[in-house]
Order: structure tokens, then C-alpha cells, then sequence
């Protein structure tokens, strides 16, 4: 044993015998692995045309029943299955070639050193040195001072130019909603107002504001509809503990109908569970809970504000409508909220 | 010697051009070690060369527009139904371009591969301290590639705006939004105003089939580059040291070895992609803001940070007429930060904790450095904490457990379960490391029963073979660094002190706990006692 040049104390041992391989030893064991080989470049080749008559003669709406899987694709089914087997026989043949017919004995080629000869370091240095100077980058400060302040500023314009990938966000679409005094509250997809006495006990009601569908047909976009989506509930009266505003004479609620945001105050997620007998309300995202009884409170999970409140009446035809707008922001929390 | 055939002609007339005759002939001798721990990173190779394939495919039929269309393809549920373009291409791909949804599931598939892969590969890189010196770059370079991978994942899962990946969507508007002073302005300029507005798929596919994979072209070249010019490091065995590389040549055992794997991976995520059906876009329908889909889960390597967000208390500050949320920033944003630190640094803690500076080529057996192996394992597990988090409401429903409990018992194993697995990966490697020693000095049991003159009976012990010889014996035993005195023999104080009191105590808690590894000598007499058939009695010595 000789000593291992990296860690001189420990041992380095010699290399060990060679084992032979039967192909190495046996011509016929030899021919064997490479029709072996060939075989499989032919199987590939085979299956390759195979996928490509599938493509070309199989009914691209076919769908075939699968165990376990159900159905599927017919088209997709058998060409992934023999454009995949195809391709994937190329790579076993010539594996299997590398490892039965070309030669298995390791060799050993020497590391260099990365680090260069001190003199060339020195003389790198002193080139460097020589052109600075010949620069005179380091002796005119003029020149260097005003280049450097020059280079600091010409990315600005391109930074600047970025400017209308968005509107401010301080434009009132954070702390508003399309909500007003007097909009109606409909159904959501059937939109359908709402009458008050009309609500059940118990189930809730997904709704959106009547203007909804109007807007969104102007703006061709989601936005006021992710904001002002709400749910709807009714709650035996003795057994709300809270809500968020309204007096006696104003109340935020209609005769235990109370209206909450349908936006998770945490990372904005639609709630879509409500236990009716406890009164909560469940986000499917991180399991935040608000209880609706008691003025729409955080009872358990990330979120760390109450679901806002609607304030809502009715009109003289008995339909559900909003006193105003939400008076809190909707939604995920954000630096500019008061 | 005037070549004869025309590939020899063709080399002729590129060499007048360009030269590199001895560039590659030095090339083609160019040795790999084989090892299949090595083949990981092929394997993250190989899927991004399948993801490009694939994706320019999709962008031949995918649509990157949020503008509103009514769905009249061949798939008959949503026929009728608003959606954005984005969505009603994607079902165009998936329902009537032929071909389609196994292109689309190849690439998906191909995506899980590739990060899967480079995340296994720097566990391998980790554990076997391959990202030492003169390493550490490639560390850096295999983290971004991490990094964007994920980035590049997620943009992927996004862009067809479906309610699954919508609701991502919204989330991470929402963590972009809860950043503090600059939040909702940079929330506003990637969306183009509220969410979900119109601008962000497009903006999105732009860096997804554009930025995102030249930096990956750029990066992958430099981290390929760089392990052909430094060579690939080896495990220990007979004939290799840290000075020499031993493996086969690259032409021809190691081109057919490697160009033969890539056609493997190829097939295999072919093969995923026409039998297992992955992201099935059509089952969730388009995105809509009001919609939700119960238990909803990320694609798997964004699990741990959701499972952060679940986990995370429901902190928020207001001061001064502004909202810090910092349920949202501890587990969004300063989490996944810190995790990337510290990975990015490891390399240069380690190396400031070890004496030797030299370079590696020889890789670590783990149990050979428990302390870093111990460090990987608690890493990983605090990681697997947070991703078995992000199921909490799966295992909720499965063992009829409540979320609430769940999640607070989490909260306490998050701290408690890397302490746990650091201390027993600790223990598992210093035995592991104690049995090596004894099979150097004392042999491999051979099962073979003695029985001496006075009755006894003794097992008789074999030496050990070369092979086991030079992995075993490849322990570099490192030992602490020690604090120097406060003041040199000549009474003046040592300078740096503090800093070098700091650097041993890091160095005692890597190196502190240790097995001696026996010397030459010792293993030499040992095993030479084996060979003429008698019992070595070495000692085994700890500290
Ligand atoms: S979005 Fe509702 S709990 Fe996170």
C-alpha cells in the first residue's frame, strides 16, 4: 500500500485484478449481446412506425377503458406507448452495447493544478497594473469620476420606462369595491335578486352585485368580480353575538340576513365551506376559520382578519340591497391599509 | 497522412479553420468516473432538453391570452362556457390537436423529472461534500437552477389558467401583495393593475418560454462546462486518489453510456406521458375568482412553502396606519430566503470550520463526516415537517383527526423533529464509522466457527478485499481546529482572537465528536495478521 496523496497518513490501496466479462472471454457470448443489441435497435425502429400509423389511421376520438387509469385517449394511449418503448429501446441497445462489447477496463488520466505559477500571476498582475495606468483611469479623477456617474445613470431611463406595467395602487382599487348604497344583491350565475324574508335558515347563498355583469362586459376582465363576491346567510338572530357596524335603526344586517366577503382575508382564496351549526366559515386554502355569528372573526387558521361585512337592507319590493360599500378593504392584507 | 474518408475530410477543413485537433483528442480521452449517484444530474439534464422539445410544440397551439372566449371544442361539458383563451387553447391541445395531450403530458412530466432531479442531485452533491473546493460555484450555479426550476415549474402550471392554477395564482399575487412598503406597487405592475387583470399570462409566457430558459441555457452550459474542465470528482476506491480521475473515456464507453441514458429518460417520461395522465386542466375548468377547488394542491415542490403558510400563526402588525402581515412574509417570503442562505453558504461554513484547504476531488462517504451528514438529514426533515403540512387537511379527513390539532402539532415538531433526526443521523454515522474501523483491524466475519486446543470457540475473521480496503480506509478522521492562546509566547495578544475563538467552537461542533481512524500502519499489520490467519487485536480509539 502506498500512501493516498491526499491524506498522506492514510492508506492507498493497488488496484484490483480485472474481471473478465463473458464477452470478453466467449466470441459466441460476444455475437450473442450484439444481436441483443441489434434486436433492440430493430424493436425501436419497429415501434417507431407503429406510432406513427397510430397517429395516421387511428380515430383521434376514440377513447379506450383502462384498468385502474379509466379512460383514456386512444391516440394518446398508444402512441406514448410505442414512441415511448421505441425510444426508450435506443437507449437500452446502446447501453447494453457499452457495457457487454466496449471495453469495461477503467483507465486513469491525472488532475491538473488549477491554480497558475506564481510568475504568471505576477506578470498578470503587472499587465493589469500597466494598462490602469496607461488608462489613466486611477490618475485623472475627472475622468473616472465623471464616467462612473455617467454609467450610474443611463439605466435609469430603462427603469423608468417600466413605469406603465401598472396603474397606482393608491387609485382607491384596494380599498374599493363596485358595491354602492342601493345595489342589489343577486344570485351568483343565475343573477337573480334576493328577497330578504326568503333567505333559509342555515344555507348559504353565493351572491354578486346586479351591476356585475355589465361591468364586467365593459372591462372584459375579473377584477370587480374578485373583489366584490360575497356569501349570504341567515342566522337565528339570538344567536348573533356580533357584526362589524349598524345601529338599531341602521342595522348591517336584515332580520339575522347578514352579508359577509366571499375573499379570504388571508391570501384571498373564495371561501366556499359553511358549518351551518357553528356558524363558520371554512377557506378550503389554509383552513382559516371566521365565525359569521360573531361579526365574521378569525377563530382559528392564518388569517389575521375578520371576514368584512356587508352592510345590507332591503328595498321597497322586499329585495336584498347594500347600505353602502364594504367600509373596510376586502382580500389579502396589504402595506397602505390603514 | 491526407484523409481519405469524408467525415476525415470535413475534420481536415474544420481543423484549418479553427485548429483543436489536440482539443479533441484530448476530449475524446477524457475520463468519467461511473457511479450511478452520477447519473442525477443526466437525468435533470436530459428532461430539459425533453422540456424544450416539448414546449416549443405547445407554443405552436397555446394561445397566452386572458381575453374571454366561449369554449366550442370537442370537449363537450365545458362547450358553451366563457373561459380565457389561454384555457380554451390548452383544451385545443389536450382535445383536438391529435397528439396533443401526450406532448402536453410530456412536458409536464418531463418538468416533474427535471426538478425532482436536481433536487435529488444536490442531496448526492450534499452528502458526499462534492461542492467543496474548488466546487463551490457549481453549488451556487445548481441552487439557482433549483430556484428557477421551480419558478419555471409553477409559471408553467400557471399559464393555463385554470381554476387549480389560478388559485396559485392568486395566492402569490396576494404573498406579493403583503410585501411591506413596496408590495401592492409591485403586486400592481406584474398583474397590470387589480387581479386578475389581463396582462399577466402573457407577461408570464414571455418569461416562460423565453428569460427563464436562456438563463437556464446559460447556466446549464457553464455548470456542464465546468465539470468537464475540473473533472469529475470520484468516490474512493482501489487506484483513485485526489489526484487522479478514474472511469472510462468519453468515446466510446462513456458517449454510448450517457447518449444511451438520455434515450432512456426520453422514453420513460414518453412513456409517463401516453399512460399516466397528469394535470387533467379539463377536470377543473377555467378560472373564475369565486371558485375554489376543495382540497386543492400545488404541484409537489411548492408543497413545503404551503405548508409554511398553513402552519404559520395569524400574526399582522398595524403601526402607523400600515399592515405588516407577518403571517404572510414569515413563511412567503423570509423562510424560503433563509433556506436558500444557508444552503448557499454552507459550503464556505464548512470549509471555514476545516483546517484543510486543499482542493477535493475524492468524494465523503457521509457517514465519514457525521456532522455534515447530520445537518443534511435535519435540513430535510424540517423540510418534509412543512410538506406533510400542506396535507394537513388530507390527513385531517384520512385518520378523522381535527386540522386545528394538526396543525398545532406541527408547530411544535417543526423545532422538534430536526433536533431529533440531527442527534440520531449524528449517532447512526459514528457507528456506522466505529464498524469500519473494526473491520480494518480486526477483518470481515467470516462465519466460519473455530473451535481452539482448550475448548473455546472463536470466529474466524477474513481480510478485507482491495476494493473494501480503499473505501474504508478513505476516512480523513478530521479534527477540530483549537482556539489559540489569548497572547503569543511573547506576551502580545494574538490579533483576530474573537473571531478565531468563534472559529473553533463551529469547528468542535462539526469536528468535536469523532472516531480516530486507525493509520497505515496499523491497518497494514492488521490486515497482514489476517492473511497468515491470526486474530489482530487493534484498539479502537475515541475521543
Ligand atoms: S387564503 Fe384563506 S386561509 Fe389562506
Amino acid at each position: 500500500m502506498t500512501p493516498s496523496p491526499q491524506h498522506p497518513s492514510r492508506p492507498q490501496a493497488a488496484p484490483v485484478a480485472h474481471q473478465w466479462r463473458a464477452t470478453d472471454l466467449d466470441a459466441a457470448a460476444a455475437r450473442r449481446a450484439e444481436r441483443q443489441v441489434a434486436g433492440l435497435f430493430a424493436t425501436s425502429a419497429l415501434l417507431i412506425v407503429i406510432s406513427v400509423l397510430v397517429y395516421g389511421f387511428v380515430d383521434w376520438n376514440t377513447s379506450i377503458g383502462l384498468p385502474v387509469v379509466g379512460d383514456v385517449n386512444a391516440i394518446n394511449f398508444f402512441m406514448g406507448l410505442s414512441f415511448g418503448l421505441g425510444v426508450l429501446c435506443i437507449g437500452l441497445g446502446a447501453i447494453h452495447w457499452a457495457k457487454q462489447l466496449m471495453s469495461d477496463i477503467e483507465v486513469v488520466e491525472d488532475r491538473h493544478d488549477f491554480p497558475s505559477e506564481p510568475q504568471d500571476r505576477d506578470q498578470l498582475a503587472e499587465t493589469f497594473a500597466a494598462g490602469v495606468a496607461e488608462s489613466r483611469f486611477v490618475s485623472s479623477g475627472i475622468m473616472r469620476r465623471s464616467l462612473l456617474g455617467a454609467m450610474a445613470l443611463f439605466p435609469i431611463p430603462l427603469v423608468v420606462l417600466l413605469r406603465d406595467l401598472g396603474p397606482s395602487p393608491s387609485n382607491g382599487a384596494l380599498t374599493h369595491t363596485i358595491w354602492t348604497a342601493g345595489t342589489r344583491l343577486v344570485t351568483d350565475v343565475t343573477y337573480l335578486p334576493i328577497k330578504g324574508d326568503e333567505v333559509p335558515i342555515g344555507g348559504l347563498i353565493n351572491a354578486v352585485p346586479e351591476t356585475l355583469r355589465a361591468i364586467e362586459e365593459r372591462e372584459g376582465s375579473l377584477n370587480a368580480r374578485a373583489k366584490a363576491v360575497i356569501v349570504v346567510v341567515r342566522i337565528d338572530e339570538r344567536n348573533i353575538v356580533a357584526q362589524q357596524g349598524g345601529s338599531a335603526s341602521a342595522p348591517w344586517d336584515y332580520k339575522g340576513v347578514l352579508a359577509y366577503s366571499k375573499v379570504c382575508t388571508h391570501v384571498g382564496c373564495p371561501i366556499s365551506l359553511y358549518e351551518q351549526r357553528t356558524h363558520h366559515l371554512l377557506c378550503p386554502c389554509h383552513q382559516s376559520t371566521f365565525d359569521l355569528a360573531d361579526a365574521g372573526k378569525v377563530v382559528f387558521g392564518p388569517a389575521a382578519r375578520n371576514m368584512p361585512q356587508l352592510p345590507i337592507t332591503t328595498d321597497a319590493e322586499g329585495y336584498l340591497i347594500a347600505r353602502s360599500d364594504f367600509q373596510v378593504p376586502v382580500g389579502p392584507s396589504f402595506w397602505e391599509r390603514t | 497522412m491526407t484523409p481519405t474518408t469524408p467525415l476525415g475530410r470535413t475534420a481536415v477543413a474544420l481543423d484549418q479553420r479553427f485548429g483543436g485537433a489536440k482539443f479533441m483528442k484530448k476530449t475524446f480521452n477524457k475520463v468519467f468516473p461511473d457511479h450511478w449517484s452520477f447519473m442525477l444530474g443526466e437525468i435533470a439534464l436530459y428532461s430539459f432538453i425533453v422540456l424544450l422539445l416539448s414546449g416549443v410544440y405547445l407554443t405552436l397551439w397555446f394561445k397566452p391570452s386572458m381575453t374571454e372566449v366561449v369554449y366550442n371544442g370537442s370537449y363537450m361539458p365545458l362547450h358553451g362556457v366563457k373561459m380565457s383563451e389561454a384555457y380554451a387553447s390548452t383544451l385545443n391541445i389536450s382535445f383536438d390537436v391529435r397528439g396533443g395531450l401526450l406532448m402536453r403530458q410530456i412536458h409536464h412530466w418531463a418538468a416533474l423529472f427535471f426538478v425532482a432531479s436536481i433536487s435529488v442531485h444536490m442531496l448526492r452533491v450534499f452528502f458526499t461534500g462534492a461542492f467543496r473546493k474548488p466546487r463551490e460555484l457549481q453549488w451556487i450555479i445548481g441552487l439557482v437552477l433549483l430556484v428557477l426550476a421551480v419558478i419555471e415549474g409553477f409559471a408553467g402550471y400557471s399559464l393555463p389558467d385554470d381554476l387549480l392554477s389560478g388559485t396559485g395564482l392568486r395566492i402569490s399575487q396576494a404573498l406579493m401583495q403583503a410585501s411591506p412598503v413596496f408590495g401592492s406597487w409591485m403586486a400592481f405592475f406584474v398583474f397590470g393593475g387589480e387581479f386578475p387583470g389581463l396582462d399577466f399570462i402573457p407577461r408570464l409566457y414571455m418569461v416562460h418560454v423565453l428569460l427563464i430558459p436562456l438563463i437556464f441555457l446559460g447556466l446549464i452550459g457553464a455548470h456542464v462546462g465546468m465539470v468537464a474542465y475540473q473533472k469529475h470528482t470520484q468516490y474512493p476506491g482501489p487506484g483513485r486518489t485526489n489526484r487522479n480521475v478514474v472511469g472510462f473515456p468519453l468515446l466510446p464507453v462513456y458517449i454510448a453510456k450517457a447518449g444511451g441514458f438520455f434515450f432512456a429518460v426520453f422514453g420513460v417520461i414518453i412513456l409517463l406521458g401516453g399512460l399516466v395522465t397528469i394535470n387533467p386542466v379539463w377536470l377543473f375548468g377555467p378560472y373564475v375568482p369565486d371558485q375554489v377547488s376543495a382540497g386543492s394542491q400545488p404541484d409537489w415542490y411548492m408543497g413545503f412553502l404551503d405548508g409554511a403558510v398553513r402552519m404559520m400563526p395569524n400574526w399582522e402588525l398595524h403601526l402607523w396606519d400600515h399592515t405588516l402581515s407577518l403571517n404572510i412574509m414569515i413563511p412567503g417570503m423570509i423562510l424560503p430566503v433563509v433556506m436558500l442562505a444557508v444552503v448557499g453558504a454552507y459550503p464556505w461554513l464548512e470549509a471555514w470550520a476545516t483546517r484543510r484547504t486543499g482542493e477535493h476531488h475524492l468524494l465523503d462517504r457521509p457517514r465519514n463526516v457525521p456532522t455534515r451528514t447530520a445537518l443534511g438529514a435535519a435540513f430535510l426533515s424540517f423540510y418534509l415537517v412543512l410538506f406533510i403540512e400542506s396535507g394537513n387537511d388530507l390527513i385531517a379527513a384520512a385518520f378523522h383527526l381535527s386540522i386545528n390539532q394538526i396543525t398545532i402539532a406541527f408547530r411544535v415538531m417543526i423545532f422538534l423533529v430536526p433536533v431529533f433526526v440531527f442527534w440520531l443521523t449524528k449517532r447512526i454515522a459514528l457507528s456506522l464509522q466505529r464498524r469500519d474501523v473494526d473491520r480494518l483491524l480486526h477483518g470481515n466475519e467470516s462465519g466460519r466457527l473455530l473451535r481452539l486446543p482448550h475448548g473455546e470457540f472463536i470466529e474466524v475473521h477474513a481480510p478485507l478485499n482491495e476494493r473494501d480496503l480503499a473505501r474504508l480506509s478513505a476516512n480523513p478522521g478530521l479534527a477540530p481546529i483549537e482556539a489559540p492562546a489569548a497572547t503569543d509566547d511573547a506576551g502580545h495578544p494574538t490579533p483576530g482572537l474573537r473571531v478565531k475563538r468563534l472559529q473553533a467552537r463551529v469547528s468542535h461542533f462539526f469536528y468535536g465528536d469523532r472516531i480516530v481512524p486507525p493509520s497505515v500502519e496499523e491497518i497494514e499489520a492488521a490486515q497482514a495478521q489476517l492473511q497468515s490467519g491470526h486474530e489482530p487485536h487493534g484498539e479502537l480509539t475515541q475521543h
